[in-house]
């Protein structure tokens, strides 16, 4: 079967575990024989790794080329009506030409480039709304050019994209969740936001959720058909010792490592307040907050106030090498996360032999054993862990092993072999 | 009669690179040389040399009647030797003049007098040492970072031994007095106090080439007259500034030089002005009165205080972090360790962690190589991670270190206690009633 695929990031432009979600799930299908993948961002780069799957930027399709097309082919005419509705132009001053013209009320236009393509940042900057309608809009174009036999979007950015391509192709949608608003908002939706979210569910043929908690979200907040809803747990890519050239550990103290963005859902502040509580038992210990987010300066400010500034320290954003270097430094991996639907860095870390926390409030704690499970809220309980991990070596050496182990054998393939029984329900 | 002071502060901080998390422990070297050269050889040559050189033709011309005094940091000398060898040779010509002053300060430029008193004398004996081996002058005069200055300053001040300290004439503190007369410090009335008139000079070091300033263009004709029309009594006219003001704030090109040329050739052939250094005007003239400074001041900003340096939790905890460190590096020799500690104290680095939104008459602002505060902050941390793990090597923060310190201070308490209670003895036992038992 061919599947069309709709994402929004793709490795290695990634902002967080969206893209890395994608990546690794298209490659599990891809070592499935009988299943063809055709993955579309909005922005393709061009140094993606395309050897297991066509990929497609909506930046480099033609707008305008094809309406020819469609006026060659006399079946699709009445897709030709829907389309013409579109009139790209370069600049302002085109722009007041082409409006000038008569046309009919509901004519939608586009600014494009030279070779009348649409640009797109592919990031998730203030035009993000309208990016995703452009997106919708050169969605159908390729949902025209292409011969498949379903379509699968990847969260709310890809949603209309993938409800465009199903209204001109008539073949069925299957929409994955990866994130809810609720998740991402922590409790103060975005209207906007969570009608799209909505719609897509809606709209679609099969919902693929990648955890429990973010199934019973789906259920109870979006009032989406139980029988409709399926979930299927995210894996973790073997990582690559490539770039095997990893710095030395110049510091002969023990590392608490938080890797993600740093944003209410991520529960930062918690982590924070453990780092406290920690540092105030034993000294050799230092903390290190890696990634980027709204809250970074808040919590920059709030360590500052506590005073445990020299052992709590800020790396930024961090690439690829970078993480892994820091895997390799780190004695304990936390995520303290307020709301998240899975989190596939704990399972990154424990690649690295790296012992995890994780919080009850995460999807990734449905499927691991060998983790200490927290609520996030609960800093004591938190700080309680770090400090037994740092300081019982039997303790620590047991997660390391287990949990090595036990993420081995959470595998890409697994989750694929999954996706692809939804394919076949929606296809009978 | 009035008596001209002109002082210059020159200093440059050696700006750190951007240490990542990663380098720490890796990596002991923490300086951007690249800006901190091309910072240092525009300066010098826009600013440093031109001034001296027009400074040493104006004392000639004016057979030594024209006076400045400087206070160099070492950290600006040290980048001198580095990047710029000839500036020192043209401070020493200056210095051979005998009309040239140059003034104690901090080594670093550091803000050391707010934090630790034994650290803080060492940054001044390190300075007036490095002074006196360039330049062969004794400091008598001191002018602490920034213009900070409050009364228990003054007073540590006079006990080590200086003759009068520089400060800001703040509004705050003089209220309805004039700062053009000559002060003592509220505690220590041997300490002469020289208030900044400023007014006058920040005329010179922000307004100068201000098109949209309402004195523009200003002319040494106009500044002489403002001078000569202030109060009749008036004593002092104390102009401080940067020295960067000359040449690199305001532009040669905007004729900066020329006016300075122009005013002290004028001021010297008018009979009611002179030049003088600080030392001179505290041997020549009289205090007029005593001035309280109970909360420091500074010459930064329109407030006048510290907040520039220690204005948000940020910069509060830096500097904690960093002078709790001054007790093992007071025992430190290593010399590399001494280096990056006196690097590390430069005001500056606080200061480029500032929250503080700013209107015009900022300090060195203009220099901060940070996009934001938080980025400043971090980066300054790492640093001093790998600092403390390279001090800690040489010199352990010891356990028992710790506990000695404080059955030191046990002992401190019970000696106090045991003073106040041979006085209360001494006052009971009142002289002449009873017989002092004799001890054996």
């Amino acid at each position: 079967m061919k599947v069309l695929m709709f994402g929004w990031e793709f490795p290695p432009h990634i902002s967080g575990g969206l893209g890395t979600a994608c990546y690794g799930l298209t490659r599990g299908l891809s070592e499935l024989d009988d299943v063809e993948v055709t993955f579309v961002v909005p922005k393709a780069f061009g140094d993606e790794d395309q050897s297991r799957m066509k990929l497609i930027g909506a930046n480099q399709v033609p707008v305008t080329k094809t309406q020819i097309q469609f006026e060659e082919s006399e079946k699709q005419m009445d897709y030709f009506e829907v389309d013409s509705l579109i009139v790209p132009y370069m600049n302002e001053e085109e722009f007041w030409k082409v409006k000038s013209k008569k046309l009919p009320r509901k004519t939608r236009f586009v600014e494009t480039d030279e070779g009348n393509r649409i640009e797109f940042s592919g990031t998730y900057g203030s035009n993000l709304i309208q990016e995703i309608k452009n997106y919708a809009l050169v969605a159908g174009i390729i949902a025209e050019q292409n011969n498949f036999d379903l379509i699968h979007a990847h969260d709310w950015l890809a949603y209309p994209a993938g409800i465009a391509a199903k209204n001109i192709s008539g073949k069925p949608l299957v929409v994955h969740v990866h994130a809810t608003d609720f998740d991402r908002s922590g409790g103060s939706v975005n209207p906007t936001v969570y009608a799209i979210e909505r719609d897509g569910m809606e709209q679609a043929d099969q919902v693929i959720t990648v955890s429990n908690l973010t199934r019973d979200t789906v259920i109870n907040k979006y009032h989406i058909d139980p029988q409709k809803v399926v979930t299927v747990h995210n894996a973790v890519e073997p990582m690559s010792a490539e770039g095997s050239e990893i710095p030395k550990k110049g510091i002969n103290e023990k590392i608490v490592t938080f890797l993600g963005r740093i944003t209410l859902q991520k529960g930062p502040e918690y982590f924070i307040e453990a780092a406290k509580m920690v540092l105030q038992k034993m000294n050799n210990v230092r903390f290190v907050m890696a990634g980027s987010g709204d809250l970074q300066e808040q919590m920059i400010a709030r360590v500052a106030r506590l005073g445990i500034a020299d052992r709590f320290h800020f790396t930024g954003f961090l690439k690829a090498n970078d993480i892994s270097y820091l895997f390799h430094m780190t004695d304990v991996f936390v995520m303290p996360s307020v709301s998240e639907p899975f989190g596939i860095v704990p399972l990154e870390a424990m690649q690295f032999n790296v012992p995890v926390i994780i919080s009850n409030q995460s999807g990734v704690s449905e499927v691991l054993e060998h983790a200490i499970k927290i609520d996030f809220w609960d800093t004591h309980a938190m700080a309680d862990s770090i400090y037994g991990i740092l300081n019982y070596p039997s303790l620590s050496e047991h997660f390391k092993q287990e949990g090595k182990t036990e993420v081995d054998g959470l595998r890409w393939i697994n989750s694929a072999k999954n996706v692809r029984k939804v394919y076949e329900s929606v296809l009978t | 009669m009035k008596t001209i002071c002109l002082f210059f502060q020159v200093h440059q901080p050696f700006r750190h690179r951007r240490y990542r998390f990663f380098d720490i422990g890796n990596d002991h070297y923490y300086y951007d040389d690249y800006s901190n050269e091309a910072i240092m050889s525009r300066v010098a040559a826009k600013s440093y040399l031109p001034a001296n050189r027009l400074i040493l033709e104006l004392i000639e011309k004016t057979g030594g009647r024209f006076k400045v005094a400087f206070s160099l940091t070492g950290t600006a000398l040290e980048q001198f030797e580095l990047y710029a060898p000839e500036v020192i040779g043209s401070f020493r010509e200056l210095a051979k003049t005998g009309s040239v002053e140059f003034l104690s300060e901090t080594y670093s430029h550091s803000l050391s007098s707010l934090k630790d008193n034994e650290t803080f004398k060492e940054q001044v004996a390190r300075h007036d040492e490095l002074i006196f081996g360039l330049f062969g002058q004794k400091p008598r005069v001191f002018r602490n970072t920034e213009m900070i200055y409050s009364d228990a300053l003054g007073d540590q001040i006079a006990k080590m031994g200086f003759a009068a300290m520089l400060t800001e004439g703040a509004r705050q503190v003089l209220g309805w007095k004039s700062p053009n007369f000559l002060y003592v410090n509220a505690i220590n009335p041997r300490l002469k106090v020289l208030m900044r008139n400023f007014k006058l000079s920040d005329d010179l070091a922000f307004r100068f080439s201000n098109t949209n300033w309402s004195e523009y263009p200003l002319t040494a004709e106009k500044f002489l007259g403002w001078i000569n029309k202030l109060n009749e009594k008036d004593e002092l006219v104390n102009l401080f500034l940067s020295y960067e003001a000359l040449g690199e704030w305001q532009k040669s090109e905007n004729g900066i030089f020329d006016f300075l040329k122009a005013f002290a050739l004028q001021a010297d052939q008018h009979k009611k002005l002179q030049f003088a250094t600080p030392s001179e005007v505290v041997a020549q003239l009289q205090p007029i009165s005593a001035v309280s400074v109970p909360e420091p001041v500074s010459w930064a900003d329109e407030e006048r205080d510290l907040n520039p340096w220690l204005g948000n939790e940020m910069q509060k905890e830096a500097f904690n972090k960093l002078y709790e460190l001054n007790g093992r590096m007071l025992r430190c020799n290593d010399k590399e360790l001494i280096r990056d500690w006196n690097y590390l104290q430069a005001s500056d680095h606080f200061n480029y962690m500032s929250t503080k939104h700013s209107s015009n008459g900022n300090v060195n602002r203009s220099g901060n190589p940070f996009d934001s505060p938080y980025e400043a902050f971090i980066n300054y941390m790492n640093v001093l991670s790998d600092f403390k793990i390279r001090l800690n090597s040489v010199i352990p923060e010891n356990q028992i270190e710790n506990e000695i310190a404080m059955l030191h201070q046990i002992i401190e308490e019970k000696d106090a206690r045991l003073k106040k209670l041979e006085a209360d003895i001494a006052r009971l036992q009142k002289p002449g009633k009873f017989k002092r038992p004799k001890s054996k």
